[in-house]
C-alpha cells in the first residue's frame, strides 16, 4: 500500500511541477498576480508529494518489505535501524527520490523566505525550479522508480554493502546532495535574471546565502565523503581524483568561485554577467556530477548502477539544462547594463583572480575526469589519468591563488595599494620564508615542495591573523583592540575563519603527505613495532559478534617512551548479507598526528598481517574544513544577509504597474 | 597605480587574463598528460596483444581466477591470477588486500610487468560496487565464463 501511495504521490508531484513550471511565466508576461502567486502553491503542493513519497519509500525500508524490489535489492531485515533508513539513499533509484525531495524543499524555502522578493522575479524563479524537478521527476518514473513490485516477495533481502553501513556515509550523500541540489537555486536565479534582463546587486544579495548556503554542505558531504574513505577503506588515503570524486569536487570549485564572484555584484556592481554564467555552471557541474556517477561511463573506483538507458536519458536532460541556459545567457548577457569600474589593484581584482583560477582548475579537472572518455570514444583503448596529473595542476593553479588570498582581504574596494597591503603583510611573508627554509634546512634539501606548501600554508594563516590585527588597530591602539573585535562583522569573521580554514587544511595535506609513516608487516602476539617514535605491541586477536557481523579484533598497545597512550583495536568484519570482509581500521587522533592501524588476515602460525601508520598533522584536514563549514555558517548568520534587505527597483517590484519590455517573449 | 580609465580597457584586461590562464592550463594539460600520469587500463588478453613491455606501468582489470590464490611464506606477499576469460596473467602484490577481494571477484590493479612476464601490483583497488559487478572486469567473451555475482542482481 505505502509502494503505491508513493508512486502516486509522484506522479502527482509531476503534475504539480508541470503547472508550476509554466504557469507563472505567463502570469508574468501578462502581468496577472494570481498566475504569479501559483507558482508558490505548486512548489509547496510539490514539496509535500515529495515528502509523501520519500515517507512511503522509508517505511518500506523500515518495515522491510520485500515486495518492493528496492528494498528486497538493498535491505535486509537484520540490519540495524540506521542503515536500513540510509539504505533508502544508499542506492539509485532512492538517491534521485531524495534528490528530487531536497530539489523541491529548496523551492519551497525560497517561496518561504522570499516573500520579500518581488513576486515576478519569485515566480520566475519556482517555475526554473519547478523546470528542474519535472525532469528529476521524468527520470525517477521513466527509468528508475524505487517503487516497483516483485512477484512473488523474497523472504529476505540481498542486504546494503556493509562499506555502506557506516555512520559516515549516512550522512555523507545527503549533505553532498543538499550542496548539489543548493546550486539550483543559484541556477534559477540566474536563469530568473536573464529572463527578467536585470541583474542588480540586490539580486547577487539574494543569490548569495543560497550559494553559500549550497557551498556550506558541499564542503561538509565532501569531507565527509573524504574522512570515510580514510578510516573505512583502510588504506590509509583520503582523495584519490576518481571520476566520482572529481565530480564532487568541480561543483565546489565552481561554487566557490560564485561566493565571491557575487561579492563584486553586491558591493560592486559588476561582474554581472560572469557571475551569471558561474551559477549556470556551478549547477551545470552538478548535473555533470550525477550523469558521471549514475551512468557508470567512467571506470571508476566507486561506480555505482549502470544502466545506459539511464545514462542516455541524464545527457539529454543534462544537454537541454546546460544547452538550454547557456543560449539564453548568449541571447540576454550581453543587454545586461555594464557595472562599475575598478583598478587592477583592487579587492575587485582580487576576486576576478580568484574567479580566473578557481574555474581554471575546475575546467583542468574536467579536462582529467572526461579524457579517457574521448580516448575511448576515438577508439585509442582504455585509459586513465592519474593523481599526478591533478596534483600538478593543484600545485600549480592552487599556489597563487594561496599567495592572493594572502593579500586579497588587505586591499580596498575600487582601488587599492599594493604597498599597503604588502606592508601589513609583510610579517606573514617573513613567517612563510623563516618556516620553508628552517624545513629544508632540517631534512637537508629533501622536501622542497613540502616546504613550499608548508610555508604557503602559514603564509596564509599569518595573514589571515595580521589582517584581524589590522581590523582592530592592535599595533596603534592595542587597549581599543578588544572592543574592535566586537565589531567585527559575522561576514567578516566567516571570512576569515574560511581563509585560515584552507591554510590548516593545506598545512594538513602537506605535513601528512611527505611525513607519514607505515609500515606492513606481520606480527605475532608480543612483537613490538616503532613507527615515528611510538611503540605498537601487538597483544594478540579476539573474536567478536556485531549485530549482523563477526569480526577478528586485533589488540595494539601503543605507548611512547614507555608511557601507555592507548590501546588499538582495529576489526577485521565479516558480513553475512551480503556475505563480505571489511577492515574496521582504528585511529586515535593525538594533536601531533594520527595513529592509525588495520589488522589483516591471519598469516599462519599466529601471525597476523598489519599495516600501521602514523599521520602527523592529518587532522588538520577535518578541521579545515569544519573550520571552512563554519566560517560559512558565520557569514550566513550575518544580520545584513538576513533582514533589512531593501526593497527591489519599482520595475519589477511592482508587477501590475510593470511596463513590459518589449523583448520579453516568455 | 592608475585605475582603468575606461570599460573597454577593464574588459581587455580581464579578459586577457583569463585567456593567459587558459592557455597555461591547456599546456599544463598536454604536459602532464604526456607525463606517467596516463596510464592504460587493460585486460589480460590486451596485454597479451598488445606485447607489452617490462616496466610499463598500466592498469590491470579482470577476475580474480577461481582457485589461483597463495601466499608466500612472509604472509605479505600474495599472488593469483586475473583472467577476462580469455587470457590470464599472473599477478603479485604485496601489502593488505582490499575488503572486496575474493576468488571469482573483479579487480583493478595497478603495476607493471616484470622480466618473468607477472605483473607486479602496486595496489590493488577495492571496487565498491551496489551491486557488486564492477565494470571494465567483466569478461569480454560472456559464454567462456559467467561472472559469479552476475545473478546478485534482482529482478531488473
Amino acid at each position: 500500500m505505502a509502494g503505491e501511495i508513493g508512486h502516486f504521490s509522484l506522479i502527482l508531484a509531476l503534475a504539480f511541477a508541470l503547472i508550476g513550471a509554466c504557469v507563472p511565466h505567463v502570469g508574468a508576461r501578462r502581468g496577472d498576480v494570481r498566475l504569479m502567486v501559483l507558482a508558490d502553491r505548486a512548489v509547496l503542493a510539490q514539496f509535500l508529494m515529495a515528502v509523501t513519497a520519500f515517507a512511503a519509500l522509508t517505511y518500506a525500508f523500515v518495515t522491510s518489505d520485500f515486495s518492493v524490489i528496492n528494498v528486497a535489492a538493498n535491505s535486509h531485515s537484520l540490519k540495524p535501524m540506521l542503515y536500513k533508513i540510509s539504505g533508502v539513499w544508499g542506492n539509485h533509484e532512492g538517491s534521485l527520490l531524495f534528490w528530487v525531495l531536497i530539489l523541491t524543499l529548496f523551492g519551497a524555502l525560497v517561496s518561504w523566505r522570499g516573500k520579500n522578493l518581488p513576486l515576478r522575479f519569485r515566480s520566475r524563479v519556482l517555475a526554473v525550479q519547478s523546470l528542474l524537478v519535472v525532469g528529476f521527476l521524468c527520470f525517477i518514473l521513466f527509468t528508475s522508480n524505487p517503487f516497483f513490485r516483485l512477484d512473488p516477495a523474497p523472504l529476505e533481502g540481498n542486504g546494503l554493502n556493509p562499506l555502506l553501513q557506516d555512520p559516515g556515509l549516512a550522512f555523507h550523500p545527503p549533505m553532498l546532495y543538499l550542496g548539489y541540489v543548493g546550486l539550483s537555486i543559484a541556477f534559477s536565479f540566474a536563469v530568473a535574471a536573464l529572463l527578467e534582463g536585470e541583474v542588480t546587486p540586490l539580486w547577487a544579495r539574494w543569490v548569495r546565502p543560497w550559494a553559500l548556503l549550497a557551498w556550506v554542505f558541499l564542503t561538509g558531504g565532501i569531507a565527509l565523503g573524504s574522512w570515510w574513505a580514510y578510516y573505512e577503506l583502510g588504506w590509509g588515503g583520503w582523495w584519490f581524483w576518481d571520476p566520482v570524486e572529481n565530480a564532487s569536487f568541480m561543483p565546489w570549485l565552481a561554487a566557490t568561485a560564485l561566493l565571491h564572484s557575487a561579492i563584486v555584484v553586491e558591493k560592486r556592481d559588476a561582474l554581472k554577467s560572469w557571475t551569471i554564467l558561474l551559477a549556470i555552471i556551478a549547477f551545470s557541474f552538478s548535473l555533470l556530477g550525477t550523469f558521471l556517477v549514475r551512468s557508470g561511463v567512467i571506470t571508476s573506483v566507486h561506480a555505482f548502477a549502470t544502466d545506459p538507458a539511464r545514462g542516455i536519458f541524464i545527457l539529454g536532460f543534462l544537454g537541454l539544462v546546460i544547452g538550454g541556459s547557456m543560449a539564453l545567457y548568449a541571447w540576454r548577457a550581453p543587454k545586461l547594463s555594464p557595472g562599475g569600474l575598478f583598478g587592477i589593484v583592487s579587492r575587485e581584482s582580487g576576486l576576478v583572480l580568484n574567479n580566473i583560477l578557481l574555474s581554471t582548475f575546475a575546467a583542468v579537472v574536467l579536462v582529467g575526469t572526461l579524457y579517457p572518455l574521448f580516448v575511448e570514444a576515438a577508439g585509442a583503448g582504455q585509459i586513465t589519468v592519474g593523481p599526478p596529473f591533478f596534483e600538478f595542476a593543484a600545485m600549480v593553479l592552487m599556489s597563487p591563488l594561496v599567495v592572493a588570498l594572502g593579500l586579497g582581504p588587505l586591499l580596498a574596494w575600487k582601488r587599492g595599494k599594493l604597498s599597503r597591503a604588502t606592508q601589513i603583510a609583510f610579517p606573514a611573508l617573513v613567517v612563510a620564508l623563516v618556516a620553508g627554509t628552517v624545513l629544508v634546512w632540517k631534512t637537508a634539501g629533501g622536501y622542497v615542495m613540502t616546504a613550499f606548501g608548508f610555508g604557503l600554508a602559514l603564509w596564509l594563516i599569518a595573514s589571515v591573523l595580521l589582517e584581524i590585527a589590522g581590523r582592530i588597530k592592535l599595533w596603534q591602539a592595542p587597549k581599543q583592540a578588544l572592543s574592535g573585535l566586537a565589531k567585527i562583522t559575522r561576514a567578516q569573521w566567516g571570512m576569515s575563519l574560511a581563509h585560515a580554514g584552507l591554510g590548516v587544511m593545506l598545512l594538513g595535506i602537506t605535513i601528512s603527505e611527505a611525513f607519514t609513516s607505515e609500515q606492513l608487516l606481520v606480527m605475532t602476539p608480543g612483537d613490538t613495532a616503532t613507527i615515528a617514535g611510538y611503540d605498537f605491541k601487538f597483544d594478540g586477536v579476539a573474536p567478536v559478534a556485531g549485530p549482523n557481523y563477526t569480526a577478528v579484533r586485533g589488540f595494539f598497545e601503543v605507548s611512547e617512551s614507555g608511557a601507555v597512550l592507548t590501546t588499538l583495536m582495529p576489526e577485521d568484519r565479516v558480513y553475512t548479507n551480503p556475505p563480505m570482509n571489511t577492515t574496521e581500521a582504528v585511529i586515535y587522533p593525538l594533536v601531533s598526528g594520527d595513529l592509525y592501524a588495520v589488522v589483516g588476515e591471519a598469516a599462519g602460525a599466529g601471525r597476523w598481517s598489519v599495516r600501521l601508520y602514523f599521520k602527523p598533522l592529518i587532522s588538520g584536514l577535518w578541521l579545515g574544513a569544519l573550520m571552512m563549514m563554519i566560517g560559512g555558517l558565520f557569514s550566513l548568520s550575518d544580520r545584513r544577509l538576513r533582514i533589512g534587505m531593501p526593497t527591489g527597483k519599482r520595475s519589477i517590484n511592482n508587477p501590475a504597474t510593470a511596463k513590459r519590455k518589449k523583448w520579453v517573449v516568455l | 597605480m592608475a585605475g582603468l580609465k575606461t570599460r573597454k580597457q577593464q574588459r581587455i584586461l580581464v579578459l586577457s587574463a583569463a585567456i593567459a590562464t587558459l592557455f597555461g592550463a591547456v599546456l599544463l594539460v598536454l604536459f602532464a598528460l604526456g607525463g606517467d600520469s596516463l596510464s592504460l587500463f587493460l585486460q589480460p588478453l590486451d596485454v597479451k596483444n598488445k606485447q607489452v613491455e617490462a616496466g610499463q606501468h598500466f592498469r590491470l582489470g579482470g577476475l580474480v581466477e577461481a582457485g589461483s590464490f597463495s601466499r608466500d611464506d612472509d604472509g605479505l606477499t600474495y599472488r593469483f591470477t586475473v583472467t577476462d576469460c580469455a587470457a590470464t596473467l599472473p599477478v603479485q602484490f604485496k601489502g593488505l588486500l582490499p575488503d572486496l577481494f575474493r576468488e571469482g571477484q573483479g579487480v583493478v590493479t595497478e603495476g607493471a610487468l616484470n622480466a618473468d612476464g607477472v605483473f607486479v601490483a602496486t595496489t590493488v583497488l577495492a571496487k565498491h560496487d551496489e551491486n557488486y559487478n564492477p565494470p571494465g572486469t567483466l569478461p569480454k567473451s560472456a559464454d567462456q565464463c559467467t561472472h559469479p555475482d552476475a545473478v546478485s542482481r534482482m529482478g531488473r
